[in-house]
């Protein structure tokens, strides 16, 4: 409640830190470090495996923002699918002689310049949005996020189309795929 | 409780580095993981903003839903098109797939 009322910087520094604000800082810690290895690494196969540790962060983020059905659709789909098709393309598209090169090209300078600009502006931006700092109210006793997403999703006054839709661009983009990658003698 | 700023910033840092992985990496399939980095510092935001938001509202959660497709999507023919050009060029370094610049 106290926190709702006044500046949540200045509360933050003088309440000790919960559980839950402990596990954020290591996950997120863990998740930007691999997501800058995946970056930066020369050899293709550990960017991959970096990805993957990222990916894990990121699901554990989905489960403390409660959405749970998101966390294991992360794990299945993204690490499960993903991350073993980038290590398939990585072992079928590698070459000795395409490993001496630099990792980065010349303007490397400029991408993090951007970067790091992009990053300044975001914060910048949110800075000055009063619901930057809110927090989340506990959900309601007996909310069942799994059963309203399945509602949502199936039900025409809900998202039904879009997810049809979805699927079609999901059939489309992998019958393309095979038809790409298709050796024609 | 962890305020909506965290999130926020996380995912700011994180489309930061996809960002910098897809300026800078010459190797189309380092270029394609950078993406995927941009994608999920998306989807962190959408399911923050649906749990800090009305979490009656599912679109948030569907949004991200349709993401994870639209990823899947993108990579399979992202993949595809770079295992099509390296069997015709044998490079995979997105500089020297140049036939377009006269």
């Amino acid at each position: 409640m106290l926190i709702f009322m006044g500046s949540g910087i200045r509360e933050k520094e003088f309440t000790p830190m919960t559980g839950e604000q402990i596990i954020f800082l290591i996950v997120g810690a863990v998740t930007l470090l691999s997501a800058l290895m995946v970056v930066t690494r020369r050899d293709l196969v550990h960017s991959a495996l970096w990805l993957v540790a990222t990916l894990f962060g990121v699901a554990i983020i989905y489960a403390l923002l409660n959405a749970g059905f998101l966390a294991v659709v992360q794990v299945v789909v993204y690490i499960g699918a993903i991350a073993i098709l980038f290590i398939f393309a990585v072992m079928l598209t590698r070459r000795q002689a395409s490993d001496t090169g630099p990792s980065v090209n010349n303007n490397w300078w400029v991408g993090a310049l951007l970067a790091v600009a992009t990053f300044g502006g975001l914060v910048f931006l949110l800075q000055g949005w009063s619901g930057f700092s809110k927090t989340a109210s506990a959900l309601p006793s007996g909310f069942d996020a799994i059963g309203q997403l399945g509602e949502a999703l199936t039900s025409p006054a809900g998202f039904v189309l879009p997810f049809e839709v979805a699927s079609v661009l999901l059939l489309a983009a992998l019958v393309g795929a095979v038809y790409l990658a298709f050796n024609k003698k | 409780m962890i305020p909506l700023s965290w999130y926020l910033i996380l995912a700011a840092g994180l489309f930061s580095i996809g960002l910098f992985g897809v300026l800078a990496r010459r190797n189309a399939v380092a270029i394609l993981l950078s993406v995927e980095l941009m994608l999920n510092a998306v989807n962190i935001n959408l399911v923050a903003f649906w749990r800090y938001g009305d979490v009656a509202q599912m679109a948030g959660q569907v949004f991200a839903i349709i993401v994870f497709a639209v990823a899947a999507a993108e990579v399979a023919v992202g993949l595809a098109l770079v295992i099509s050009v390296y069997r015709r060029r044998n490079t995979v370094v997105a500089e020297d797939l140049d036939l377009l610049k006269w």
